[in-house]
């Protein structure tokens, strides 16, 4: 009973971190129809800079201003990406994601060059880093935090979206670009937006995960796959499959590691097989015209 | 047997050529020795790849890049830790810039991937990755190793556990590559013929994202667990063990790769106290050691760890070695059999080779300790002249399989 609560526990955790990573991603692929192979190396660019920020120990910067402060840096970064790159090979997919790859690969060896190869720990906030203990049950505070922190970001999302005009726009230009630009919505303004806030979350979520990830060299190769199994499972552009998403693949990860380790990996991907070859659209997403 | 014109060509070109390397390697005797360096320089296992460079460099420079009074050229080549780059690379080494003998690479598997390679250019090779097999089974006769093999510090540490720290049942949580699996074997065959008993053995993939699933696992009622871990998998496992509140209840004990400096200097108070085995530590009392330790500190402003010790014994091997045969590296036979039979004090201590060309060293038990204010691992026993066979027969040992997730079996899991 014990291990089964702990567990559920643990896939709700994952599940909240891997919802914080994939939420943009899935965003800027379904806007913009680019598979944005830089998202991992955002999110691990987001882990360093938090992980330096409470390093030095600057007066004022706690757990939480560090992930908006490296949120923020990171969407900049993601705005001039689209602005100044990829901006220029618009109508051009292949050659979008070829340039996403090559930054990937410039923000991870640059990554390396700043603050080399070893990791580098991101401390667990002081006022929830004890387990919180539960008659004999011990589990990390923090994650439930974590939980809490991605529902909190599922509903603002989820308000952007739908309550919004912004929303009701970015989800026109989902739905059908052409039409969206006919009708007089500046597609290429929603473009940026949709990147920075894309980049910005995948940021902020990099510092927090520091705490259970730290910031290493190959943390983005290592998340990346994972942002993509869940935008595949839960379909293109599809918040709410997103968020499905990534507490299915939470508990399958979390579930497949301890009750059959051998295939752990195995199983972790079965599930986007099992999507693509049946429901190639994902489970949420909305099949094109 | 019938001999055509090819043959007879072929023969003749084939003497004329080694007539022509047999001259230019007259020639060259008084040139300049050239060493090349397989290292990893990008990608996840730079940090330790940079560490390699660095010491090797220091070797040289304290000795005005001249080894027995011949000037030392070197040649170091970036394999990114990927075995076919390493392959590429090795073959620069060898066919571009002639390197004389090579020194690494980091990884057993860049190890294996250029195995058959130094053994058709008989290219003699001063290695740091820890592959049992490359010096058991199947031996390489231009391979010798002065770190370790996977299990080397292992069977101490086992060792240790059991008649010292008096554990009797362990949990073992190792990468799931080569380099765990043996390491974890080791650990497992020695303690248990110890009286100690393994109850129960994880081995997460090498990538695992999240180590929260396998620590709920963990069985709280075991007396301690080993770390096989390495890079920052060691490190971060630790952080979320100590999350879940579980270092009151078994007490880590860690491999070679486990804590090494260059984790320590990125981890607070939660390394304190624990023990781990490895053949070096920064914090080793001999003279060679202190003098490293001391400037490499300087320089870079960080303890030197496993990596960097290994390139700065390999060097230390090649420098004695070469002054036994006179500086004369071009005799390959002489020049390897030579390495094998060196022996020679080391910054970890005195350093020999057994047939096979692996190292017969102390092995050191270590303890996370606060020293000026870093962490550091203190040594608090010291496993003399320890052999990859530990207390084994060597034909005995060598007639079981290698160690492996399933070799030996484990008989006392409970699930």
């Amino acid at each position: 009973m014990q291990f089964w609560i702990i567990q559920i526990l643990n896939s709700l955790a994952l599940g909240g971190l891997l919802f914080l990573l994939s939420s943009g991603f899935s965003l800027i692929f379904g806007l913009q129809r680019i598979a944005n192979l830089t998202h991992g190396a955002f999110f691990m660019l987001g882990a360093y800079i938090g992980a330096s920020l409470l390093r030095e120990h600057i007066p004022g910067i706690d757990f939480w201003l560090a992930a908006l402060i490296a949120g923020l840096l990171v969407a900049l970064l993601g705005g001039l990406l689209e602005r100044l790159v990829l901006r220029r090979l618009a109508g051009n997919p292949l050659g979008q994601v070829l340039v996403t790859l090559g930054v990937a690969f410039i923000i991870s060896d640059a990554c390396l060059m700043i603050w080399g190869g070893d990791p580098i720990p991101v401390p667990t906030p002081q006022a929830i880093a004890r387990p919180l203990i539960v008659g004999k049950l011990a589990f990390p505070t923090y994650r439930l935090v974590v939980v809490g922190i991605a529902f909190a970001v599922a509903a603002g999302l989820y308000v952007l979206l739908e309550k919004t005009r912004l929303g009701a726009m970015i989800r026109a230009g989902v739905d059908d670009m052409q039409i969206a630009r006919a009708v007089g919505i500046r597609v290429s303004v929603l473009f940026t937006c949709v990147f920075c806030l894309g980049a910005g979350i995948a940021g902020a979520a990099g510092v927090l995960g520091g705490p259970i990830f730290s910031a290493y060299p190959g943390l983005d190769a290592d998340m990346l796959p994972l942002a993509l199994i869940v935008v595949i499972l839960g379909g293109v552009g599809s918040l709410v499959g997103a968020f499905i998403g990534s507490f299915v693949i939470g508990a399958i990860y979390t579930f497949g590691s301890t009750l059959f380790p051998d295939v752990a990996y195995f199983i972790l991907f079965l599930p986007m097989i099992v999507v693509i070859a049946y429901r190639p659209e994902g489970l949420f997403g909305r099949s094109r015209a | 047997m019938r001999i055509t014109r090819r043959d007879l060509m072929h023969a003749a070109a084939v003497t004329a050529l080694a007539g022509l390397s047999v001259a230019k390697a007259a020639a060259e005797a008084s040139g300049p020795i050239r060493v090349g360096l397989l290292t990893v320089k990008t990608g996840p296992l730079a940090s330790g790849g940079i560490d390699m460079e660095r010491a090797l460099v220091m070797y040289l420079k304290e000795r005005n890049n001249e080894l027995a009074g011949r000037k030392i050229d070197l040649f170091v080549a970036d394999t990114a830790g990927v075995p076919a780059t390493a392959r590429t690379k090795t073959q620069e080494l060898v066919e571009r810039n002639n390197v004389h003998c090579l020194i690494g690479p980091l990884a057993a598997f860049e190890a294996l991937a250029i195995d058959d390679y130094i053994r058709q250019t008989k290219t003699p090779t001063l290695s740091v990755a820890a592959a049992e097999d490359m010096t058991q089974r199947h031996p390489n006769p231009w391979f010798v190793r002065a770190t370790s093999t996977s299990a080397q510090c292992a069977h101490p540490m086992a060792d240790y556990c059991a008649k010292e720290l008096k554990l009797k049942r362990m949990i073992t949580i190792a990468d799931d590559i080569a380099y765990g699996q043996e390491m974890c074997a080791g650990f497992q065959r020695v303690f248990e013929e110890s009286g100690g008993k393994v109850v129960q053995k994880l081995f997460p993939p090498l990538t695992a994202p999240d180590y929260g699933a396998y620590v709920a696992e963990l069985k709280t009622d075991a007396d301690g667990i080993f770390l096989g871990l390495a890079g920052s998998n060691g490190f971060r496992f630790l952080r979320q063990f100590i999350e879940y509140g579980l270092e009151d209840k078994l007490q880590p004990v860690g491999g070679m790769t486990a804590l090494d400096e260059a984790v320590l200097r990125n981890m607070g108070d939660e390394a304190l106290g624990i023990v781990t085995a490895c053949w070096y530590s920064a914090e080793l009392d001999n003279e060679i050691n202190k003098q490293f330790a001391s400037s490499f500190r300087k320089q870079f402003s960080y303890d030197p760890g496993f990596y960097a010790a290994a390139t700065y014994v390999d060097a230390a091997v090649l420098e004695a070695a070469l002054k036994n045969v006179g500086g004369k590296i071009e005799d390959k036979d002489a020049f390897m059999a030579a390495l094998r039979a060196t022996k020679v004090d080391t910054v970890r201590g005195p350093v020999r080779f057994d047939e096979f060309g692996n190292v017969v060293g102390n092995v050191y038990i270590r303890k996370v300790t606060r020293k000026d204010g870093r962490l550091v691992n203190s040594v608090i026993k010291t496993y003399p002249d320890v052999s990859q066979f530990w207390t084994y027969d060597p034909k005995q040992f060598l007639a079981n399989p290698v160690y492996s997730r399933d070799f030996p079996p484990a008989k006392n899991l409970e699930n």
